[in-house]
């Protein structure tokens, strides 16, 4: 019984594992949205962090700057993003598009040397402690770090967001951005570090893939991810500690069907590969139904273009 | 004292001669823009830039294989502008263009060794059907569950994926296969005829110029046209005048489903002739771009698609001469776009170059 304990243990670790990229990238997508910015690019910054940070890994041997790399290249797209949408007020459904699609075509370029390169041993935190503690070891020891700063960052976000005037300044901005430019803060500015902020996420969301969860660089290896965060920022009506739960779940979603693969139930591969996918559609569906409620929790105007007269 | 040498205002009304020069500047850029990451990559840039633009349309066949990429590019392009018109984010052509193809597959594989004039067009009927259908389900619970259309469009297109790989590797593989996820050679009745020998270009391209010119008639002729217009322009206005919203998303995501679906089944029973895991080498997604690139405009959108074709070509080519990955091609398609998008700040802004005068030093 202990052995069927620990093993339930390991699962659930597991399943942190899986969620920890979809909780960096919707907690930084989330504080964007909630400045009333739409960046439709998470796919494309995830990508770009994933092969910065192993490419720099590869040539540094240096893990803290290829995952500091990661941010700063997510950063940098999402900075274009910035200059198009905020100074140039393009529409952000499209130069989001055109983010995520030059993304991963960057990405390829960038990784066209780095495909079958083996990855570094990333340092795992506690490493006796998961082994010595049966059930609760492995769910709480034997991490990375950016596990533990992914499982902190949803309830930093609430805090900031709801208890710190930076946070007001930030849902001012969202939720009235004109009231906001004429208390005099700078609306274009805080929109601005919203979208550089959730650039360095998403980039540190796709460096754990390609130097801890997965440990290589494969080409399109997010798979969707970005899409599914930025789902899970829907489904959490734009609450940080939400978007946790929402992560969790999804992670659940993806390890329970890589079990099932592996029993080798008789259910076809695709069909449960394709389980993550769907979900998301059925949880958008029960979520959105209710559109007060919707309604009530969206950044008023999210996905708007503020033009102020000089 | 301060003096402005620049200066910026808003435009009263859009010029529209500006309106379409400018996707002819963000082609320009983008040009300039790859010359400087082929420089930075180590290459001659004019060289290289050549390589990409050039040489690959410089004898007839190349100019046949524009033509074959252009085909889905533009009819995809062209049902997305129903939908981006009428502000209705469907991004997962790229899933209706494969269920398009999975039907009208399907359909080609159950008419196996089956001779007739009526096979091809009720596999094309199919695959259309097939991509409608399947641009329904975002439509609908959109109108009716309030769910965002861009995440369950987008989301279809793995599931698609994922149901065209189980079907290739498993009750549709070749029986004769050696276990290769591909179907069998459809029949010859079930392709598109090709229109002059050696070349590959096939008379998809005539699905594709009807349907441009339908569309032209549908968007600018009729009240349905004008309705989705004025939606796109202003939904209250839209609500004012009593249009039926819910009906119209729907008809927009079918007219844009069924596009993608020709677009699918054009290319399996045109140049693959067959299912396999890779039946598009992401047509819906580059469509995006074209449709904007072209305006929304049936004929803007007919030159937009031959000049992505282009970027589909000149990566295939740069990949053989320059050994650089194919996915150059998408770097470029997602910088036309971003050019696109910025160089459109001179649509609504006037920089005015005030200059010194002599007095004012």
């Amino acid at each position: 019984m202990s052995f069927d304990l620990n093993f339930i243990g390991i699962l659930i670790g597991a399943i942190m594992a899986s969620s920890v990229p979809l909780i960096l990238a919707a907690s930084g997508e989330l504080i964007a949205e909630r400045s009333g910015v739409l960046n439709l690019g998470v796919e494309g910054m995830m990508i770009i962090g994933a092969i910065s940070g192993f490419a720099l890994m590869v040539v540094t041997d240096n893990l803290f700057f290829a995952v500091l790399g990661s941010m700063l290249s997510g950063l940098i797209l999402s900075l274009i993003f910035g200059l198009l949408t905020q100074s140039l007020l393009t529409n952000h459904v499209a130069t989001g598009l055109a983010l995520t699609i030059f993304g991963i075509g960057m990405s390829a370029m960038i990784g066209k040397n780095f495909v079958g390169i083996p990855g570094k041993e990333f340092p795992l935190l506690f490493l006796n402690l998961k082994e010595s503690i049966p059930f609760l070891g492995p769910i709480f020891f034997g991490h990375s770090i950016i596990l533990y700063f992914a499982f902190v960052l949803p309830f930093l976000t609430n805090y900031v967001l709801k208890k710190t005037k930076t946070g007001l300044i930030i849902r001012a901005v969202g939720d009235s951005p004109t009231s906001a430019s004429n208390q005099g803060i700078n609306v274009t500015l805080v929109r601005y570090s919203c979208i550089l902020y959730g650039g360095a996420m998403c980039g540190l969301a796709g460096a754990y893939l390609s130097l801890i969860y997965t440990p290589q660089w494969i080409e399109n290896m997010t798979g969707g991810r970005g899409w599914i965060a930025l789902a899970l920022v829907v489904f959490a009506t734009w609450s940080p500690i939400k978007v946790l739960i929402g992560a969790l779940i999804f992670g659940g979603i993806t390890i329970l069907q890589l079990h099932m693969q592996a029993v080798g139930l008789r259910i076809p591969v695709q069909l449960l590969s394709a389980l993550p996918y769907i979900m998301t559609i059925i949880v958008l569906v029960v979520i959105s139904r209710d559109s007060r409620k919707i309604k009530l929790n969206t950044p008023t105007s999210l996905g708007q273009i503020f033009y102020k007269e000089k | 004292m301060e003096v402005q040498l620049i200066k910026i205002e808003k435009r009263n009304d859009v010029s529209r001669s500006i309106y379409f020069l400018t996707p002819v500047l963000a082609i320009f850029l983008t040009l300039f823009g790859g010359g400087i990451i082929f420089y930075i990559l180590g290459f001659n840039p004019i060289e290289a830039l050549k390589f990409f633009f050039i040489t690959p349309i410089s004898d007839l066949y190349g100019l046949s294989e524009l033509l074959v990429k252009a085909t889905p590019l533009c009819l995809i392009a062209i049902g997305l502008s129903f939908c981006f018109k009428s502000n209705n984010w469907n991004i997962g052509a790229e899933g209706q263009l494969i269920f398009g193809g999975i039907v009208g597959g399907g359909v080609a594989l159950l008419f196996y060794n089956h001779d007739g004039f009526y096979v091809l067009p009720i596999i094309i009927l199919s695959g259309a059907i097939g991509g409608m259908l399947f641009a329904m389900i975002p439509a609908i619970l959109k109108t009716y569950f309030n769910t965002n259309e861009i995440l369950v469009s987008l989301m279809l297109v793995y599931v698609a994926k994922l149901l065209l790989d189980y079907l290739v590797v498993g009750p549709w593989s070749n029986p004769e296969g050696f276990n290769f996820p591909e179907t069998r050679q459809f029949s010859e009745s079930a392709r598109m005829p090709i229109l002059f020998g050696g070349l590959r270009i096939h008379a998809g391209i005539f699905i594709t110029l009807i349907t441009v010119f339908l569309s032209w008639l549908i968007l600018y002729k009729t009240y349905l046209g004008f309705q989705i217009k004025v939606s796109g322009l202003s939904l209250k206005t839209a609500k004012y005048a009593g249009y039926k919203g819910k009906t119209m998303i729907i008809i927009v995501f079918m007219i844009s489903g069924a596009c993608a679906g020709l677009a699918g089944v054009g290319e399996i029973t045109g140049p693959i002739g067959q299912l396999h895991r890779n039946i598009s080498p992401d047509y819906g997604f580059t469509a995006i771009i074209v449709a904007f690139l072209g305006r929304l405009n049936p004929v803007g959108i007919i030159f937009a698609s031959l000049i992505v074709a282009l970027t589909y070509l000149g990566a295939e080519t740069a990949q053989i001469f320059l050994q650089v990955p194919k996915y150059t091609g998408q770097v470029f398609q997602g910088m036309i776009l971003f050019f696109l998008l910025g160089s459109d700040y001179l649509l609504f802004f006037k920089i005015k170059f005030l200059g010194l005068k002599k007095n004012e030093l």
